[in-house]
């Protein structure tokens, strides 16, 4: 499996640490609905086609990215910076 | 008063033969990790060129060969042989004797190579002047392309003598092969 790290270009899923759904960046409000804290923290989808994930290349740039994949091909069909990921 | 004998990161080590590859320990001298702050890279590289003759590298690239700057990770960069000049946009932070740095050369440098990376390093991908953070074995550290049969391998210094270890039984394998080729 490779992954196309917008710095780096396409390397080896072995430089890369995987952390979750990229729904991660989008972190609550402080005060917000404890059931908003509940999901953020808890609740994951899990789709069957395209999902957004957080890699780190950490044997690499040392930059947070957001891939695109799809789990049902398996196709990875692209990635752009975390920090530009909004 | 106590006289401190400097040794460098692969004292004792290095040089090696074997085969067709030749490992030797690149003295680099002074060693400075440049990070530009934010909108500053510009600037700095600017700053860099006037008073050591070396911009700002581009991500995956190395620039010179006296002095030289070396990417070495997102918004950073190594400057390598020359004294780090004084640069306002940028924290600079000394790195000399921090790294382990092995320059390889020779015919089977590539095929050794390969067997401790994940990255391409054909010479129509990975270029003299190309550099990349990468694996070498179980260590993170930074490989660039000086030539097409040299190449600079770097890793934090407490990992020298695995990067040794780690080059000299890659390069052994690839000599056992091409002697029992022959």
């Amino acid at each position: 499996m490779r992954l196309p790290c917008p710095i780096c270009g396409e390397r080896d899923r072995r430089e890369f640490y995987y952390q979750g759904h990229a729904g991660l960046l989008d972190r609550p409000t402080r005060d917000a609905d404890p059931q908003a804290w509940v999901d953020h923290v808890h609740f994951r989808d899990n789709p069957a086609g395209e999902t957004r994930d957080l890699w780190h290349h950490e044997a690499g740039c040392g930059a947070w990215i957001v891939v695109t994949r799809n789990t049902v091909t398996h196709e990875v069909s692209g990635a752009v910076l975390a920090e530009k990921s909004k | 008063m106590v006289k401190l004998i400097a040794q460098t990161a692969c004292a004792g080590l290095l040089p090696k033969t074997i085969g067709s590859v030749t490992v030797t320990e690149v003295d680099a001298g002074q060693v400075t990790l440049i990070a530009p702050h934010k909108g500053q890279q510009k600037a700095v590289s600017a700053a860099l060129k006037t008073s050591v003759g070396v911009g700002f590298p581009a991500p995956n690239r190395s620039v010179g060969t006296g002095p030289r700057t070396v990417w070495c990770g997102k918004e950073q960069a190594l400057l390598i042989g020359a004294p780090c000049p004084s640069l306002a946009g940028a924290a600079c932070v000394d790195h000399s004797d921090a790294w382990a740095i092995v320059q390889i050369d020779g015919a089977d440098t590539v095929a050794v190579l390969a067997r401790l990376t994940p990255i391409d390093l054909r010479a129509n991908v990975f270029k003299r002047g190309h550099t990349a953070r990468t694996l070498i074995g179980h260590m993170t550290g930074g490989i660039t392309r000086l030539g097409a049969q040299s190449f600079e391998v770097m890793v934090m210094r407490s990992m020298a003598e695995t990067l040794v270890h780690d080059l000299t039984q890659a390069a052994e394998n690839i000599a056992a092969r091409a002697q029992n080729a022959g």
